[in-house]
């Protein structure tokens, strides 16, 4: 329907341009409608367009004129449709720009069906980047439009979206020339990055941790099976660094995945562009991120930490110093796989799909537990442990103590690398995989209790081991399908189908703490 | 008594009025304690006498209040609270703290009378020990706790954080009476945290106290709690108390009423332990388990001793297991510290969680493994 209306043909006066407003992460497609008839001066622009939009109007008669084109001395009206979406920031400056230049006969109008515009301009003419490059590459592809014209500097990463023509435009007379029956100008090959650059390292590799080998299994079994993963540890003993080594263990982004890594990023201004990146997203938020920073919001809403880890990790570090609304807000993402957020009439979705790491000293001192005498009162022990029962805790699998490596450990040879592991847990996803074809389910973790019954398959020694350990009370129901769960990952990792008793009480032993647990405590 | 309508005994009203005093002039106590003025004679002052050496310009107003006294009042507070007074002229009231130069005139009760009549029947010991306890400290108090109630002895402790509340806990464990005297009204848990121990203690045994009801705790009030719980108990162990603890006054008082005194040892390096060490030096029992405070109570040849079987849960125990929980209680406890390579991480995970489940080790904070008493 879409595309029928953008080829219709248009009168001489009114000319129509597509183009596309980014909604959250997703694309939405816009008609720029200059409309030029005799009357005194003006140029408006109407269609709920944002103070970035309305000062667009300065840029663009600027662009125009330096770019040697006439500027109409008549009554000109832009306006952006549809109506009631809420257009914000500078991607439609170059769409209204040749809007009014096909309006008012100074480029072809009959080209402008089949590409979709967008781009910032400068007052030279310039045509420049702009947020969302790639989701407005998806959005036209989507809409069966033929090519984009974007600025040549984020052409290569609009040219990742495959079956859309990419013109790479340098100016406004570029895309004049262009839609005049001009060549198309190609993106540039993706080259490499010059050094200095800032670019997103290699995730950092396991043959450079020393010790730590409880640490490491941990980690292995939360990247195999994609459980979340607390850390607890006294500070400076590692968990940072090897949190940060949870993305090399995954397996690698597929290229859907890379796709919607590369559009979220890319809407949010950040990250590599031009070529598809393949080691997952790590995010790590400083505590004093506020809700809407760590789960998306703000308005327009933007997206949030949770978003940008997005088939990644989001690790937070100091956990029991987020805030309560913080921490709570996680719960849908981390239950749903993604936030809906409300605004008005308007229902948001942004994904948010990935493995919670956290950190956490033992008190707040640092000390409880380790060699060196814990300092807390009784007040702070309590309010720690409180801020740690939260139901975000409900949603992590794995409890892991992290010691500081003895002097032995440090001096020891180095381990295998990534790489090893990650053939294993490879391994382990495949075998989940086939298990839960056919549904909505991929990986252990999100195993449901009625799953849980169904695939996990239980030696008679596992059983009784877990029936055991359930009846000692020292399990609740909900920590008894998280032992059941983690213990499914391990056996995949042993490559057996059937859950025997090493793997239960590996997984017991793995165990996040609960309230019988903490009775004693302190 | 009936089962129906709460006993709340019948304290008179002298009594009543004489703690009704001393809850008034806590504050007076409380400064002339800290300023250490004749702390040890003080609560043994008859009333006037009491008033006269704190109470200062207030003297005439309190005294004035002190004729005003209206007993009716009180027992109407503490009919509200669920609180029974027992004072010293009730025949229930309980004999051991006679001994006390200076005993309480009123112990006001959160439980049932009944119960507690049972509980103080027999044979009590006390188990005390540092707030901030390790966690070596804890399963010791937990294991004494569980130990000596199973042999039918009734635990007594003040509810604090730590060893107090783990024996407590231990007691409870083992479906055995246990009593808490508290430094602060009986109806009232503090600390906070202890809540719900506080509740069950009440189901299950009883909270007493000297101060009526609404009383906070002030600072006296936490040795002179330590001289009823001395007095109460045929014994006293101290588990983990450092050079300076509160524990070590309750053994004092304990020896010096003439009751036992017992110690849980512990590594001389340890800061928790110099007290209890100390006192093994002094001449307390060492106790490493209840069948040492039996013996110390009843002598080697004690009936009671059977209650408490020898602990044969390492028998049949495979022998990596079994080595693997001797490095535990050798205080090797984390898995990083068990596990001596890469290769033996998967092994010495479930090896623990195999002991977890048998009861033998207990995870604590930190991650640490204990082995459990």
């Amino acid at each position: 329907m879409f595309c029928d209306a953008a080829r219709r043909s248009v009168p001489a006066v009114l000319a129509r341009v597509v183009t596309f407003a980014i909604e959250g992460v997703d694309p939405r497609p816009i008609w720029v409608e200059v409309d030029i008839r005799p009357g005194l001066p003006t140029f408006r622009v109407v269609g709920l367009a944002d103070a970035a939009v309305r000062e667009a109007r300065e840029r663009v008669r600027a662009a125009i004129l330096n770019s040697d084109f006439e500027f109409p001395a008549r009554r000109i009206v832009a306006n952006l449709a549809p109506a009631h979406l809420r257009k914000v920031g500078p991607g439609f400056d170059a769409a209204l720009a040749v809007g009014l230049l096909a309006a008012s006969g100074q480029c072809a109008a009959q080209a402008l069906g089949r590409w979709a515009i967008f781009g910032e301009l400068s007052l030279s003419g310039e045509v420049r980047g702009c947020r969302g490059v790639l989701a407005v590459a998806e959005g036209a592809r989507r809409a069966g439009l033929g090519g984009l014209i974007v600025a040549r500097e984020r052409a290569g990463e609009a040219a990742l979206v495959e079956g859309v023509e990419v013109a790479a435009v340098e100016d406004l007379r570029g895309i004049a020339a262009l839609l005049d029956g001009g060549e198309v100008p190609p993106p540039p090959e993706p080259t490499p990055a010059p050094a200095g650059s800032i670019v997103a390292p290699e995730a950092p590799d396991l043959a450079d941790v020393r010790g730590h080998e409880l640490p490491l299994r941990a980690l292995e079994i939360a990247a195999a099976g994609g459980h979340n993963l607390l850390l607890e540890g006294p500070p400076g003993s590692g968990k940072t660094m090897l949190a940060r080594r949870l993305p090399a263990l995954l397996p690698p982004l597929t290229r859907e995945e890379a796709l919607e890594v590369t559009r979220i990023h890319s809407v949010a201004g950040i990250g590599e562009r031009g070529t598809l990146p393949t080691v997952r997203p790590f995010r790590a938020p400083h505590h004093t991120v506020s809700p809407a920073g760590l789960v998306g919001g703000g308005s327009p809403p933007a997206p949030g930490e949770a978003t940008l880890a997005h088939h990644g990790v989001l690790f937070l570090d100091e956990l029991s110093e987020f805030s309560r609304p913080s921490l709570e807000a996680l719960r849908q993402p981390i239950e749903d796989g993604e936030i809906v957020i409300v605004r008005g009439q308007l229902a948001l979705r942004f994904p948010t799909r990935f493995t919670l790491v956290a950190a956490t000293n033992p008190c707040p001192c640092g000390y409880a537990g380790s060699d060196r005498p814990c300092r807390c009162g009784e007040h702070e022990l309590a309010r720690h442990r409180r801020r740690l029962s939260g139901p975000l805790l409900d949603r992590v699998d794995l409890l892991v103590t992290v010691a500081r490596p003895s002097a032995a450990a440090l001096a020891a040879a180095p381990r295998t690398a990534s790489a090893t592991v990650r053939e294993r847990v490879l391994a382990a996803r495949e075998r989940q995989r086939t298990r839960l074809a056919g549904t909505t389910m991929h990986t252990n973790a999100q195993l449901d209790a009625g799953a849980l019954r169904a695939q996990v398959r239980l030696g008679d020694s596992a059983r009784r081991a877990l029936a055991q350990a359930y009846d000692n009370g020292g399990l609740s129901a909900r920590g008894h399908d998280r032992v059941l769960r983690v213990a499914r990952t391990i056996a995949d990792l042993a490559e057996r189908e059937t859950v025997e008793l090493d793997d239960v009480l590996q997984a017991l032993a793995l165990r996040t703490r609960e309230s019988a647990d903490e009775a004693l405590a302190a | 008594m009936s089962r129906g309508a709460q006993d709340l005994g019948a304290a008179c009203e002298p009594c009543l009025r004489r703690s009704w005093l001393i809850a008034r002039l806590t504050a007076h106590i409380d400064r002339a304690w800290n300023a250490r003025r004749g702390r040890a004679a003080l609560l043994g002052l008859d009333d006037l006498a009491l008033v006269d050496a704190l109470a200062g310009d207030r003297r005439d107003a309190i005294l004035a209040e002190y004729d005003r006294f209206d007993a009716a009042a009180v027992r109407h507070r503490c009919a509200a609270a669920a609180v029974a007074a027992l004072c010293h002229c009730d025949e229930r009231y309980p004999t051991p703290l006679d001994d006390l130069p200076d005993p309480p005139a009123v112990v006001y009760v959160r439980g049932n009378l009944s119960r507690l009549e049972r509980a103080l029947a027999r044979d009590c010991v006390a188990i005390v020990g540092a707030r901030r306890a390790s966690p070596y400290g804890l399963e010791q108090a937990r294991g004494l706790g569980r130990g000596l109630a199973a042999a039918g002895l009734t635990v007594i402790s003040g509810m604090a954080l730590g060893v107090d509340a783990a024996a407590h806990v231990g007691a409870l464990e083992a479906d055995g009476a246990t009593l808490a005297v508290l430094a602060c009204g009986p109806e009232h848990a503090y600390p906070a945290s202890k809540r719900r121990l506080h509740a069950r203690i009440v189901a299950d045994g009883a909270a007493i106290s000297e101060l009526p009801p609404g009383s906070l705790p002030r600072r006296w009030c936490f040795p002179a709690r330590n001289r009823i719980i001395a007095a109460l108990a045929r014994a006293t162990v101290v588990v983990e108390a450092g050079e300076r603890s509160g524990s070590l006054i309750t053994a004092g008082q304990a020896a010096d009423l003439g009751r036992e005194v017992g110690a849980v040892p512990g590594l001389v390096t340890a800061p928790l332990a110099a007290g209890t060490n100390s006192l093994i030096a002094d001449g307390a029992r060492l106790v490493c388990g209840p069948r040492d405070v039996l013996e110390l109570l009843f002598g080697a040849a004690a009936e009671t001793l059977a209650a408490v079987a020898p602990d044969d849960r390492r028998d049949g125990l495979e022998p990596d297991l079994r080595a693997l929980l001797g490095r535990v209680g050798a205080g090797c406890d984390t898995v990083a510290a068990l596990a001596d390579g890469a290769a033996n991480v998967d092994a010495t995970l479930a090896g623990l969680a195999q002991l977890e489940l048998r009861g033998l080790v207990r995870r604590g904070p930190g991650g640490r493994y204990v082995a459990t008493a």
